[in-house]
């Protein structure tokens, strides 16, 4: 039951949110919708018990890279000059240091009591001694497998998917290059746009660096 | 805590190097020339040119090592035996000379002849993978269960390198012509066939899906790589949003396999559907739809083919040769392999989707090519109709029916990039003089060009002493086969309506009376060019009177799923 309404309610969450990023018309908001979406999927991770995908999830999706997208959006000039002198909500700054204060402390406390709760696992504690029971390193189910989801996905990552793993790195090689590529801007020769269709004497090619006049590369590479 | 990790074993793959020879060259000779041309931006042009003569011999040597690695035997064993050591290195060194020799006459750069010379080395390694592995011992898994190496998927791993070659032979003059930076492209198209190979021998859902973002994403960029064209700009985004779009209809459709069937992988695919019964299908159903639609953008199928015209109009003409080539064919190896092969028991099911794909595109490709008034955009319209032809062999699910595909794959791969080579050469700067006036008279200006691309028109129309005939019949006799008769009359009909627009052509080249064109200067062909078209042109016409040895070909590229021992 509890399975059910958390998958119903996370599931929700994601589809509002990638709505969101798609109706939009601010592109921060864009930005934001996504990180509900992203975080939508970890819960549904964690639900299917994969703790170390919903980790990761968070960590790199939510935290690192939608947040590159908040600098480009940001560089580029969307944000207003805004005056911080003048608060648009009463009370929001103080309500923001209190619950980020109480974030914080949830989250060292979080950190102190499960220790071992690092490798996705938590840890279970022996009920006489206090200790740990056992590592999640100990864990090895039947069938000689391990347990711990980490080490399920490393081990699968380079025995079962190696192909997989490697052609992913062509993939970024490829993404790399092409970005390079597709945001230089031209440094020879003249725009070919101005010229009329079969015209019958070419302008002689002479190098100079003048930009084009709208900045139309780099827009397939993102 | 690590001393643990140690005791238990780890399931490291199987690898069998030499099944993933043709792949490593493809993906090695890309990173290789990036990283020398990211360190040596530009050679001394009298220094470049030796070094690029030093590219034949070196070619030659690599196509002998690989193909040596590759197989059983060293290549060319027998020879040596039978003239004796010294005679046969001697030998070996006067070809090294020719090869010098040619790429000197070729005035070639030096990112092309690495390319060339990259792709003919994985030729080599395709040719003694089939010749002393494959027909030996069968086909096997090159990595695990990920990657098989069978005929099927050995005959389009050859098909992509020969499309790498030959288009890198049109790109030297074309980047030169356009003044672009050169040596992104030829990395780039060399990444998109290790894409492209992966693709044709993916045993795994996941593996497919990145072999295909690999091929694609390389394309796009290639697409938009003309900087001083808004048209290119504008085709690598239209190819990039729609194909973002058509992908993940795919993974949403491996998603939907997965779901159904407890796995990605093909082989454990193929076996949990021969062996249990389904008993709701529903979510399989939805898989195979949206696998057919992931698929069907890429081999640009109707209803999911509105991209093409404007992506083949707007990109650089040799890369639209590599798209409809290389791209077409690891498109159709992947939905062979997944369909036919991994879903063949389900053929039923899916057939009738099929069928109508193929219906659709066949009449959509030939009716709009007809009222194009652009030559690359009619191209593309027939590349669609095309693919509605092959479509026709992938229906029948059948040994024939992927035979004929092969022949097909095989015989178009050669056609189109003739055609898009003759159309390089002519269009001239910027690529602007391709509108179908253009052409107008080409026979009086350019006499060899003008038979050159009759020709290939005239095989892609399917006429009789080409391979577009033979191809076009294989095709048809499959459908017929498997009692499709209403689709091989389709097929048949929808021939002679695109045989109407490349009479047209034709007749206008000829009956033309535009003395000249100001877009095409009339200069002479650059060597390399001419050897590209060239080479296609011998193909087309060669195996289209004897189709015998790409027949036997066709026939024993099986695709087969290979357990895991």
């Amino acid at each position: 039951m509890t399975e059910v309404v958390v998958f119903c309610v996370a599931a929700a969450l994601a589809l509002v949110g990638a709505l969101g990023v798609v109706v939009s018309k601010n592109p921060v908001h864009s930005a934001l919708f996504l990180i509900q979406t992203l975080m939508g999927v970890a819960v549904l991770f964690v639900l299917q018990e994969a703790h170390f995908l919903a980790a990761v999830q968070v960590v790199v999706y939510a935290g690192a890279i939608v947040i590159l997208f908040l600098f480009v959006i940001m560089l580029l000039g969307v944000d207003k000059a805004e005056d911080f002198a003048v608060e648009p909500i009463a009370g929001q700054r103080p309500l923001a240091a209190v619950v980020g204060g109480a974030l914080l402390a949830i989250g060292l406390t979080v950190m102190v009591v499960a220790v071992d709760g690092s490798t996705g696992t938590s840890a279970t504690f022996d009920p006489q001694t206090g200790q740990p029971a056992e590592t999640a390193l100990d864990s090895i189910g039947a069938d000689g497998q391990p347990i711990t989801d980490i080490e399920r996905i490393g081990r699968v990552l380079f025995s079962d998917y190696a192909l997989a793993f490697e052609i992913t790195a062509a993939l970024l090689t490829i993404a790399v290059i092409g970005a390079v590529v597709l945001t230089r801007t031209v440094s020879r020769g003249e725009r070919l746009d101005d010229l009329e269709p079969a015209s019958f004497d070419l302008p002689p090619v002479a190098p100079h660096d003048n930009q084009p006049d709208h900045d139309s590369a780099g827009e397939s590479g993102a | 805590m690590l001393a643990q990790i140690e005791t238990l074993p780890v399931n490291t793959p199987d690898v069998d190097w030499a099944g993933l020879l043709p792949l490593a060259i493809l993906g090695v000779g890309a990173v290789v020339l990036v990283m020398f041309r990211s360190v040596v931006k530009r050679l001394p042009a009298d220094i470049e040119t030796q070094v690029v003569t030093l590219v034949g011999p070196i070619t030659v040597l690599g196509m002998w090592v690989a193909g040596g690695y590759a197989g059983e035997n060293v290549p060319l064993a027998s020879v040596r035996d039978d003239v004796g050591e010294p005679a046969f290195y001697i030998g070996l060194l006067v070809v090294m000379g020719v090869a010098a020799l040619l790429v000197r006459t070729m005035q070639i750069g030096l990112d092309a002849a690495v390319t060339a010379g990259v792709g003919l080395s994985a030729i080599s390694a395709v040719w003694a993978l089939w010749d002393d592995r494959f027909t030996s011992t069968g086909p096997f898994n090159a990595i695990g269960d990920q990657f098989g190496v069978d005929g099927f998927s050995l005959v389009i791993t050859g098909v992509i390198a020969s499309a790498v070659v030959l288009v890198a032979f049109l790109l030297d003059d074309y980047l030169r012509r356009e003044e672009l930076d050169g040596p992104e492209m030829y990395v780039l198209m060399l990444l998109s066939a290790a894409g492209g190979v992966v693709m044709a021998g993916a045993n795994d859902l996941i593996v497919l899906f990145l072999g295909l973002e690999t091929l694609s994403i390389a394309v796009y960029v290639m697409a938009a790589m003309h900087v001083r064209r808004s048209e290119s700009q504008e085709a690598g985004l239209k190819y990039f949003v729609l194909g973002a779009f058509s992908s993940a209809f795919l993974l949403y459709g491996i998603a939907m396999v997965y779901g159904a069937t407890g796995s990605t992988n093909l082989i454990d695919i193929r076996i949990f559907l021969d062996s249990v019964v389904l008993v709701d299908d529903g979510l399989l159903m939805a898989g195979f739809a949206l696998l057919l639609v992931g698929l069907g953008f890429k081999v640009a199928a109707a209803p999911f083919h509105s991209w093409t015209p404007d992506v083949y109009q707007g990109a650089p003409t040799p890369v639209v040769a590599f798209m409809a080539s290389a791209v077409k064919a690891a498109g159709f190896a992947a939905l062979v392999r997944v369909f036919v092969v991994t879903f063949g028991g389900y053929s039923s099911d899916w057939q009738p989707a099929v069928y109508a794909l193929a219906l659709l595109t066949l009449v959509v490709g030939s009716v709009l090519a007809v009222v194009q008034r652009d030559a690359k955009r009619m191209l593309a319209y027939s590349s669609i109709s095309h693919a509605g032809f092959i479509l026709v062999g992938v229906q029948a699910s059948s040994p024939e029916g992927t035979a004929s595909v092969v022949f097909y794959a095989v015989a178009y791969t050669f056609l189109v990039i003739g055609s898009f080579g003759v159309l390089t050469v002519v269009s001239g700067r910027g690529d602007r003089a391709t509108s179908l006036d253009d052409l107008d008279g080409l026979a009086a200006r350019r006499p060899a060009l003008a038979l050159a691309f009759t020709i290939f028109l005239l095989a892609q129309a399917g006429v009789p002493l080409t391979t577009g005939f033979v191809a076009k019949f294989e095709v048809i006799g499959a459908a017929v086969e498997a009692r499709s008769y209403w689709l091989a009359i389709a097929a048949m009909v929808t021939a002679v309506v695109s045989a109407f627009l490349y009479l047209r052509i034709v007749l206008s080249m000829y009956m033309g009376t535009a003395a000249e064109n100001p877009a095409d200067d009339g200069s002479r062909i650059h060597p390399a060019a001419a050897l590209a078209i060239g080479v296609a042109l011998v193909i087309t016409l060669g195996f289209g009177i004897v189709p015998g040895p790409i027949d036997e070909l066709a026939r024993d590229a099986v695709p087969h799923l290979v357990a895991a021992g």
